[in-house]
């Protein structure tokens, strides 16, 4: 095989050349989508997303899904905020460390559910999201976290940082994208999320405990959302109970499902993620600048949805076919 | 005392058939919530006033009910809000255009129909779970009706049309008799003819079931249309008691039509559940619903004990069923 042909089995390849057809087609019908500033809003847009996509990722490959995020996101969006109108001056640091914490445990909720009453994971996310947004309202007393209870050290991280002053979410995010990428690919945890997504049964009798990699799937997902949480506060600079991260669950799985994670489980790649939520990015910048109202947004993501779910499932369908049927 | 209990079931399989049964714990639950409410406020024992605030709920057990079928069949449709939503507003702009109302009443059932089908042709012809297909569907719709209707609200129906819930046969409201009468139907459909039998059994074992000479696509293919047809119904007589359609009406509708077909028994990995154990589920929600506002508990708040809810039902329910099964 040449180097050539290894080119051309690169699972991403498909929805890297869609971006780059993207991209151009929206250039020569308006040039000013390649100026500096529309692409830093692409990346502005990115961060908040991609972060809750890794953890989505690992549910999804482990062959679950976990809707509630965007709950998850506004819970500890609204946490951090009220801590900040207590005590302004917490640290960066510490917010993460919390808000992460409080994504941890919600996350960990959903996942006990799931592996203890083995129930399908939507229904049982389609209950916490209901549920953690119910608690959002009572912690927050239907009150908005404002611009000016957040404190400047925060928002500035979402503007700004000591690189290049590239803002500091997007650096962050870039870390999270990375050790994602190395858990999933050189570690044995990974390889056997892996192998609990592609045939539990299986992954059970090679004496992979399929409840703790499971729990640890959730865990993760939930984490970071509630991460996303600090980024939300310090990107958008307000939280709102009825607002903040609702439908967001849906962006973020349609980025995993177009970047090529199987809903099958057992397939999928950070690189295929990461440029999936790339598209979204671009596209959300692109519709301005392509003169399409933003209402059509949720339209085409839908779209892309439901595309994307056909042709995963038509590789599926070809693949049983040139194992023989085999590989069921 | 519990173990003599389980002792004199195990022995009596008839009895226990009919005792362990998780529409006992719909029908207890009705009970308790209906003898709490009465606590809370005297005006709960008002039969008029509960009919009343069964009203709003009614679009969403006419689904319920359809779903409940559904869910027996082993599928699920979660883009029932969303089609709500999607097909009011194309009534709404079918209306607009001026095109007559029994004309933009038959465009909106036939758009309801047209969703549902298309659901169903993805998840019967390319195969894929219908959990996940509809979850991409739901944003689709939802967005069709956001591209469709802007934030605009589309009114300026004639009178006659708005407040269906306004109009009473004796102290029952119209939508709620629609509801009784749909759900006895259905019910009779499903408990004592051959087609609602063979739902069972697609449900218990799909593979079996296509064995038996029972045509499983296509009545799956059907139940999506209907749901469709369903929602449709739902969407004009929505539209009808709110006086306008918006593109965000009935969001989060399907945690409360999901909660309704949980609580009522049916079990969700399918084969198994009825419409009785839906209707009586129907009247829990808005006994809840109810009670929880003449509490004055916020409407966004109530939404933890409904999703608990949601969870604590499809846990009961399973362990029901797995001790059934013993």
């Amino acid at each position: 095989m040449t180097l050539f042909d290894k080119f051309l089995r690169i699972r991403e390849l498909g929805i890297f050349s869609i971006i780059v057809v993207f991209v151009i087609v929206a250039a020569i019908i308006d040039p000013r989508f390649m100026t500096l500033d529309s692409w830093r809003a692409v990346f502005l847009a990115i961060p908040l997303i991609l972060v809750m996509a890794m953890g989505q990722m690992m549910v999804i490959i482990c062959r679950h899904v976990d809707i509630s995020i965007g709950s998850i996101l506004a819970f500890s969006a609204i946490v951090i905020g009220l801590l900040y109108i207590q005590f302004p001056g917490l640290s960066l640091w510490l917010s993460l460390v919390i808000t992460a914490f409080v994504g941890l445990v919600m996350g960990l909720i959903n996942g006990f559910i799931v592996t203890r009453f083995n129930v399908h994971s939507i229904i049982v996310t389609l209950g916490t999201l209901s549920l953690y947004r119910g608690l959002v309202f009572i912690v927050s007393g239907g009150r908005q976290i404002d611009r000016n209870d957040i404190p400047e050290h925060v928002v500035s991280f979402s503007q700004t940082s000591f690189l290049f002053s590239i803002p500091g979410i997007l650096i962050f995010s870039a870390i999270i994208v990375v050790i994602t990428h190395l858990v999933m690919r050189h570690s044995v945890l990974g390889r056997e999320i892996y192998a609990t997504g592609s045939n539990p049964v299986a992954a059970h009798l090679k004496g992979i405990n399929v409840t703790k990699v499971t729990l640890f799937c959730f865990g993760i997902c939930g984490m970071l959302a509630g991460v996303a949480g600090l980024f939300y506060a310090s990107r958008f600079g307000y939280v709102n109970p009825g607002v903040t991260g609702v439908g967001i669950e849906f962006i973020v799985i349609a980025g995993v499902i177009i970047g090529g994670t199987s809903i099958t489980g057992g397939s999928g790649s950070v690189l295929g993620t990461f440029l999936g939520i790339l598209l979204l990015g671009i596209i959300n910048v692109a519709l301005p600048v392509l003169n399409i109202p933003g209402e059509f947004q949720k339209a085409i993501y839908g779209l892309i949805i439901v595309i994307a779910l056909a042709l995963d499932q038509l590789i599926i369908y070809r693949m049983k076919k040139l194992s023989g049927g085999l590989n069921a | 005392m519990l173990k003599q209990i389980s002792i004199y079931l195990s022995e009596n399989p008839t009895l226990r058939y009919w005792i362990v049964r998780p529409e006992w714990v719909a029908v207890i639950l009705l009970i308790i919530s209906i003898i709490s409410s009465i606590q809370l406020s005297p005006f709960f024992a008002d039969l008029a006033f509960i009919m009343d605030s069964a009203t709003p709920y009614v679009e969403y057990g006419l689904i319920a009910i359809i779903l409940t079928l559904i869910i027996i069949s082993g599928e699920i449709d979660l883009s029932i809000a969303s089609m709500i939503a999607l097909t009011a507003v194309i009534f709404g702009t079918a209306y607009n255009a001026g095109i007559g109302m029994p004309m933009s009443i038959v465009i909106a059932l036939l758009s309801g129909t047209l969703c549902g089908l298309f659901n169903g042709i993805l998840v019967t012809k390319l195969q894929i779970p219908s959990i996940i297909l509809t979850i991409g569907t739901l944003t689709l719709y939802r967005g069709i009706a956001q591209s469709l209707a802007s934030d605009f609200s589309l009114g300026g129906y004639p009178s006659w049309f708005i407040g269906i819930d306004y109009r009473y046969v004796g102290i029952v409201p119209i939508p709620v008799i629609i509801f009784t009468v749909f759900a006895i139907v259905v019910g009779f459909f499903l408990s004592s003819t051959i087609y609602g039998k063979q739902l069972y059994l697609i449900g218990t074992n799909p593979q079996t079931a296509k064995y038996s000479g029972i045509k499983v696509d296509r009545v799956k293919l059907l139940l999506f249309t209907l749901s469709g047809l369903v929602c449709g119904i739902a969407g004009v007589l929505t539209t009808s008691r709110l006086a306008v359609a918006r593109f965000n009406m009935a969001t989060g509708a399907e945690l409360e039509i999901v909660l309704m077909v949980m609580l009522g028994g049916t079990y969700i990995f399918g084969g198994r559940g009825n419409i009785f154990g839906t209707f009586i589920a129907f009247w829990i929600v808005v006994i809840l619903r109810a009670g929880l506002n003449v509490a004055r508990i916020k409407i966004e708040s109530q939404l933890t004990i409904l999703g608990a809810m949601l969870i604590i039902a499809i846990i009961l329910t399973n362990y029901i069923y797995s001790k059934s099964q013993k």
